[in-house]
């Protein structure tokens, strides 16, 4: 009894905290106070006040505002990974799993391989490659998240496959894609959300490591992590120019990763 | 006759739910020196939880205990951790019902025999030690001693595993022995044998043991005398010969009942 | 014995394929490397006998072997924008970075074990709950605002260490430790509370297992059965971890570099991918995966030798 009450308290401040960073940045994408792009030099460095609730930075941009751009251009970013990474890596783990056979061991190599890399440094390479942008970063993350849901996918589809729904289905005559993405796809939702959430959470914290690198999102335009690359430089004169977006990062990780603790 | 144990009054009960629960009631057991006694009874009758009581592993702080258990003068209820560890595996050792399970999967099988001694011995030399863990090792008919001695324990069967487990409880030659369910998890051919194993031991070293079993059979093999629980209290007891042929508990009756005729 | 041996050989290809996919993405995606290195204006004889200087005209196969087996002997070829061996330039750079990295999970280690062996030892009082708290919030903060606020706290207003004073390894190593400890300590704190709570909840579930009732039947203080029996099985789920967590913390100290003003791998890096000065790129990811490689191994080795099961 204590134990579920408990569960669900993690899981309503996990709801809260993600609220609180998603709403205004599913606002931010379509309507901002202020202009995120266009400098005005006579609210330079300006002080919170009540027009400007986080004041404003070194181009005279209101905080706020970039912050709600910022954390909607970080949120597609990661609900964009997110749905490629997991897609083409439920596809990969899923067909692998289910033929095993020459094809699979050598995915599976490959995929060990890139599994053990860093996901930061893999999105670095591709971003190198690619040249730095919103797309090219989210394209880049997408690759480099694959492996991790190919294998998660595949480890289930394999304890999945022996049993006995399975070898019922397929006595019914059910063919191999049926049985697949109708029969064993949804006995391992779980497993999928969480690790679905899981990987939103890196794909923004790689994000902001990539923006933060300046090498992800490209100025003027806003993300969480290009406005902490930004207000390095004001640090120690200005703290809360990094305090908004870094704060803004914690809680929607933080707030999801309580979500997902509760889902699996 | 010295009497090795003596449990009076002995009533256990467990706190972990709102509703306090009733699992011993007002047992009493005596055990004398050399002598084999049996525990019978079904699951859930009480009779593991008397034996850990008995060898001072219940230390949960949910269980409430209370009455006498004199074990060779010392209070195995009442006294202090420290004053238990210095018979715990000393003159008073245990083995468990799980052989697969009840060794430490990472520590080879030589140095699980010769824990005890080095607890309790420490002026014993590591020569010595392995000397007698070899003599023990023999004494339970494990066949190559020194290859058993050098082996972990998943290399081992689960009833060569438990061989090991009287080895070591033996290492130190204990007054007393308690053996909960140690055949239960074996095959039928490898319960005989440690059935012989344990009737050795008695002869060998002389040490008392009280045997815990739902196996009627095997206790009219083995033990002297007998006490059948259920639900918590004992409902008869006496010289192993006389329960058998003249049982006067319905509950009794019933159990010697159920032992299958085995046909030669 | 022989699985570690072929772990190794299967080290050493993966190492190579690597090196491959490298040369042939870069080959395939980076255009032409004289262009790249003399900019538009050049003329087209200037251009062809930087090619030729370069090698670039030899078949593909060609230029590819003698990569790869510059790369076996350690020479990357020389930078397009420094005019000087890849080897040379970024070797310090490499060095410091690599000590970051270590200092780091050595620091992630002396933190994570005491922290979880006590509170799962007290679990359900204060600091038990205190911890999980804090340790929550610690995976969500991202190692470079985690450097951000270090630095302005320790930095800033404690003055415990002076901000952007890097000290190289080579001139002080003391002086280059204490400022180090600050960098270090962003990248750990994250990792170590992952660490925490996978340490944590091995041990909790450890405890309920047969072995330790046995343990304490032959007499064992609380501390013998939980440090003879109970914690080296409740660290094998830790150690996959400890793989992952290193390769991790190579990335982490790339972007860490930048706050502290560090002169290792993460500039260098950096400024060669906006100029596409490629020789260099391809020299620092093969000289990481190399030690992404190596810590794999070392970890499965690291499993062998402590669970007899998987040897």
């Amino acid at each position: 009894m204590k134990k579920t009450e408990k569960h669900n308290y993690n899981l309503i401040l996990g709801i809260v905290l993600t609220a609180i960073v998603l709403i205004p940045a599913v606002i931010g994408i379509f309507y901002t106070p202020y202009d995120t792009e266009s400098m005005n030099l006579a609210l330079k460095m300006a002080s919170p006040s009540f027009s400007h609730p986080m004041g404003c930075d070194n181009y005279g941009r209101d905080i706020f505002s970039r912050i709600m751009k910022g954390s909607s251009i970080t949120f597609l970013i990661g609900v964009g990974t997110v749905f490629w990474g997991s897609l083409i890596g439920t596809l990969v783990g899923a067909f692998t799993a289910y033929y095993g056979g020459v094809v699979d061991e050598i995915l599976m190599r490959v995929n060990d391989v890139i599994f053990s890399f860093p996901s930061l440094l893999l999105a670095l390479v591709f971003v190198a490659i690619l040249g730095p942008g919103t797309y090219q970063v989210l394209f880049a993350l997408a690759i480099a998240f694959i492996p991790s849901y190919a294998r998660v996918v595949r480890g289930e589809f394999l304890r999945q496959k022996s049993m006995d729904y399975v070898q019922l289905a397929r006595l019914a005559g059910a063919k191999d894609l049926r049985i697949m993405f109708v029969h064993i796809l949804p006995n391992i939702r779980k497993v999928l959300i969480s690790s679905i959430l899981i990987g939103f959470n890196n794909a923004v914290l790689a994000e902001a490591g990539l923006s933060f690198l300046g090498i992800g999102v490209s100025p003027p335009k806003a993300s969480l992590g290009s406005m902490l690359s930004d207000a390095q430089t004001y640090l120690f004169s200005k703290p809360e120019l990094a305090l908004f977006p870094g704060l803004t990062i914690i809680i929607m990780v933080l707030g999801i990763s309580l979500i997902s603790k509760e889902v699996a | 006759m010295k009497r090795i144990l003596r449990v009076e009054n002995l009533s256990i009960e467990f706190h972990d739910h709102a509703l306090a629960e009733k699992v011993v009631t007002d047992l009493n057991l005596d055990i004398f020196e050399g002598e084999i006694v049996g525990l019978v009874g079904e699951s859930g009758s009480g009779k593991s939880l008397t034996a850990m009581a008995a060898a001072g592993l219940l230390s949960r702080h949910d269980i409430k205990k209370s009455g006498i258990i004199d074990f060779d003068g010392t209070d195995m209820l009442s006294a202090e951790r420290a004053e238990l560890r210095k018979v715990q595996g000393n003159k008073l050792s245990v083995i468990f019902q799980e052989p697969m399970t009840s060794l430490n999967p990472l520590k080879k099988i030589g140095w699980q025999v010769e824990e005890s001694m080095k607890i309790h011995m420490p002026e014993m030399t590591a020569s010595e030690r392995k000397n007698r863990a070899l003599e023990v090792l023999l004494q339970v008919e494990l066949k190559e001693p020194e290859r058993v001695y050098n082996s972990y324990p998943h290399q081992l069967s689960g009833g060569m595993r438990q061989r090991v487990m009287i080895a070591a409880a033996m290492a130190i030659t204990p007054k007393l022995l308690i053996a909960d369910e140690p055949t239960t998890a074996l095959d039928v051919t490898v319960q005989m044998e440690i059935i012989e194993l344990l009737k050795d031991i008695r002869k060998t070293y002389g040490t008392s043991i009280l045997f815990i079993s739902h196996d009627l059979s095997l206790v009219s093999i083995l033990c002297d005398r007998v006490a059948v629980m259920k639900n918590g209290v004992i409902v008869e007891s006496g010289n192993v010969r006389e329960i058998f042929d003249f049982p006067k508990h319905e509950y009794t009756k019933k159990l010697i009942a159920s032992i299958p005729v085995v046909e030669l | 014995m022989t699985t570690v041996i072929k772990k190794i050989v299967g080290s050493v290809i993966t190492i190579l394929a690597v090196s491959c996919l490298v040369f042939i993405a870069f080959e395939i995606i980076s255009g032409d490397p004289a262009l790249a290195k003399l900019g538009i204006s050049a003329t087209e004889e200037k251009l062809a006998a930087l090619r030729l200087e370069m090698g670039l005209e030899r078949p593909l196969f060609v230029r590819f072997f003698d990569w790869v087996s510059g790369v076996i002997r350690g020479d990357f070829g020389n930078s397009y924008s420094y005019n000087m061996p890849v080897s040379e330039l970024i070797g310090e750079k490499a060095l410091t970075t690599m000590l970051l990295a270590l200092y780091s999970f050595l620091l992630m280690i002396v933190i994570t074990i005491p922290i979880s062996i006590y509170s799962a030892l007290h679990k359900g009082d204060l600091f038990d709950k205190a911890i999980q708290i804090v340790n929550q919030i610690n995976m969500s903060v991202p190692a470079f605002f985690g450097g951000m606020l270090i630095s302005l706290i320790f930095g800033m207003v404690f003055k415990l260490f002076s901000f952007g004073g890097y000290v190289s390894y080579s001139k002080s190593f003391s002086g280059f430790l204490s400022y180090m400890f600050w960098p270090a300590l962003a990248i750990a704190i994250p990792k170590a509370a992952m660490a925490i709570s996978l340490l944590y909840t091995a041990i909790v579930e450890e405890i309920k297992n047969d072995y330790v009732r046995t343990a304490y039947s032959r007499g064992n203080s609380s501390r013998g059965v939980f440090y003879k029996h109970i914690l080296k099985n409740a660290c094998i789920p830790l150690i996959t971890f400890l793989g992952m967590a290193f390769a991790d913390m190579i990335s982490g100290s790339i972007v860490i570099e930048q706050v502290f003003g560090i002169p290792g791998l993460g500039r260098i890096l950096l400024s060669s991918i906006q100029q596409r000065d490629y020789p260099v790129v391809q020299a620092i990811i093969v000289y990481i995966a190399f030690f992404v490689i190596v810590s794999n191994l070392l970890v499965d080795i690291l499993y062998r030798v402590i669970d007899p099961r998987v040897r």
